[in-house]
């Protein structure tokens, strides 16, 4: 099991990656959509959601990748 | 020894009580404003003031999703520095003095925008209370209970939000129908409002007399409070580690799996549904009613089998049957797998002159077999008698309004009670599993902002991005669209469950149970 732990964490911070990726694709052109509804929407997914996802599951994987998890087993 | 008992149980109930009661007002504070956004948009963010209606845009999306978080941060150090019942207590009265302001504001045609501006700072001051709020009350309740039942007790807490949103809800109905539409519009919206500040004061009153929580007590009679609690949660690995935990691995999919059961099952019944307003508040009224008392079991539950079992059981079953539920629920209303009764179908045109603005108005009354009734409606604007053309294409406004039979309605109710039901699975025993795994000194803080931001911001952004989804596929010509929007709350749930199945450990569930 921590082997497998250790192995997603790798996962984690690709997905991270992919998600950052995703999210500038999805809400970039509602900053450019010209309604206020979108521009705060897009705003808020990038500077927001956006961060909490790629820098909360980069750390997360990496916490796991060290093996901080194992310990609680 | 009996006695002995019986008087810690009814210190227990009187904790329960003081404290739901009090969340139980911030989340009927925190939804009035959302079950009225559409009066207070008239009377406040009038949409053909730009400025105006950027405001509401901000007081709609900063409030819930971006305000939260920070009140954890604010409320939660607080907490944890001068203890959990001076902290709700102001908690408490912050959110009732905002909603009651409110209620008092000027229209924007009466004092301009100074009305606006009011109403913003007071929604964001709702939201930091209800950010400072849940943690306090979630872990007081848990410090004041025996061991072993920290599930059961604190679920009288996980209740409160729904119960919130049913008694807005109910609230809002009652004053609908006791004043005509007109007095509603003109003051009646006021008084959901005002009736915040008389229960603020009851609570108020029951909680002053509260003595502080005993593990909190013990640990400040001990010198054990944490000089810097946000240093201490944020900032040292070993707390980090689990706040981090408990995001991706609890709270991120609770937190979805909550809003597509309370408030992405409603939106889809009125937008992408068009069911009309009166029955979806009557669907999901009755819905909550019987769905209620099973956060209390599960958080029962979670006390004999583990935390972990429940909550992930209940995400599980959750991503799995989204689709098949909405699936569901769209074809019950779809009047393409209906019968009608063309004999009373009526049709009227019309034109209509409001402020100079010629309309022209087509109505279509349709009834079905099964007593499903269906009111469309098409606007086309007019210039000088003719269509009026934007780009290319006629300025028409289409709406639709479906009445569903009775037995609609009553399967409708079952598949929204379905997933209220897995909504108690993953919400029930989240205090009880938050709490367990934080100690003492900066538990306040610790578990109040992953809650925040799992329910706030992964919960919150849900109608805005689902309907997003929908409303893309519609355009492209998808013709399982109405599914699209499930596509966000399963893929989080979904990691949430991956993350929460290999990570979370029981043993870990319960590390700190002082």
């Amino acid at each position: 099991m921590n082997a497998i732990k250790k192995i997603l964490g790798i996962v984690w911070i690709l997905l991270a990656l992919v998600a950052g990726w995703w999210l500038i694709g999805f809400a970039g052109p509602k900053l450019t959509s010209g309604t206020q509804d979108g521009m705060v929407f897009g705003i808020i997914i990038l500077f927001v959601l956006m961060p909490l996802i790629v820098l909360g599951l980069v750390v997360f994987g990496y916490y796991a990748l060290l093996g901080e998890y194992h310990q609680e087993e | 020894m009996s006695t002995t008992k019986d008087k810690k149980q009814s210190s227990i109930w009187s904790v329960i009580t003081a404290s739901s009661m009090g969340t139980l007002i911030e989340w009927y504070d925190f939804y009035i404003f959302g079950s009225l956004a559409v009066v207070l948009s008239t009377k406040f963010f009038p949409s053909d003031n730009p400025t105006a209606a950027f405001l509401s845009t901000l007081a709609t999306f900063a409030a819930g999703f971006i305000v939260r978080p920070f009140g954890a941060l604010f409320f939660g150090r607080l907490g944890d520095l001068i203890g959990r019942k001076y902290t709700f207590m102001v908690t408490l009265l912050l959110m009732g003095g905002a909603t009651f302001v409110i209620g008092c504001v000027p229209s924007f045609e009466t004092i301009g925008y100074a009305a606006p501006v009011i109403v913003l700072i007071m929604r964001l001051l709702q939201g930091l209370a209800l950010g400072g709020e849940y943690g306090g009350a979630a872990t007081y309740v848990a410090e004041h209970s025996p061991k072993g039942q920290r599930g059961f007790w604190t679920s009288w807490i996980q209740t409160t939000a729904t119960v919130g949103l049913f008694i807005s809800l109910l609230v809002i109905l009652l004053t609908r129908t006791m004043l005509s539409p007109e007095e509603f519009d003109a003051w009646g919206w006021r008084i959901p409002f005002w009736v915040s500040i008389l229960m603020v004061y009851v609570s108020y009153l029951i909680r002053k007399n509260m003595s502080e929580s005993p593990a909190f007590t013990k640990t400040k009679s001990e010198g054990k409070i944490s000089k810097n609690p946000l240093k201490e949660s944020f900032g040292n690995k070993l707390n980090l580690k689990f706040v981090l935990l408990a995001l991706f691995g609890a709270t991120m999919g609770q937190g979805v799996i909550w809003y597509t059961g309370q408030f992405y099952a409603m939106s889809y019944l009125e937008r992408v549904m068009s069911i009309s307003p009166e029955q979806v508040i009557s669907i999901l009224v009755t819905a909550l009613f019987f769905g209620t008392p099973f956060f209390i079991l599960f958080g029962w539950l979670s006390d004999k089998i583990g935390r972990k079992t429940v909550m992930m059981t209940g995400m599980l079953v959750a991503i799995l049957a989204y689709r098949p539920i909405y699936e569901k629920m769209y074809q019950t209303a779809n009047i393409a797998n209906k019968v009608e009764i063309l004999d009373k179908a009526e049709f009227k045109a019309e034109f209509k002159d409001v402020n100079g603005v010629q309309d022209s108005v087509y109505t279509a009354h349709r009834y079905f077999e099964d007593g499903t009734y269906l009111k469309e409606t098409k606007i086309v604007h007019l210039v000088n008698g003719v269509a009026k053309v934007v780009d290319g294409k006629r300025a028409e406004v289409k709406s639709k309004v479906v009445e569903v039979s009775s037995s609609d309605r009553w399967k409708l109710t079952l598949l929204v009670f379905i997933q209220v039901l897995f909504v108690t699975m993953v919400y029930g025993p989240i205090a009880a599993f938050l709490v367990e795994l934080f100690p003492v000194n900066i538990r306040y803080t610790s578990m109040s902002l992953p809650y925040h931001i799992g329910n706030g911001i992964f919960g919150g952004l849900l109608p805005a991005i689902s309907t997003y989804f929908v409303t893309n596929a519609q355009s492209n010509g998808k013709e399982d669209f109405y599914l699209e929007g499930l596509w966000y709350p399963i893929i989080i749930g979904a990691i949430c469950f991956v993350i929460g199945m290999i990570y979370i450990t029981q043993k870990m569930t319960s590390r700190y149970t002082e």
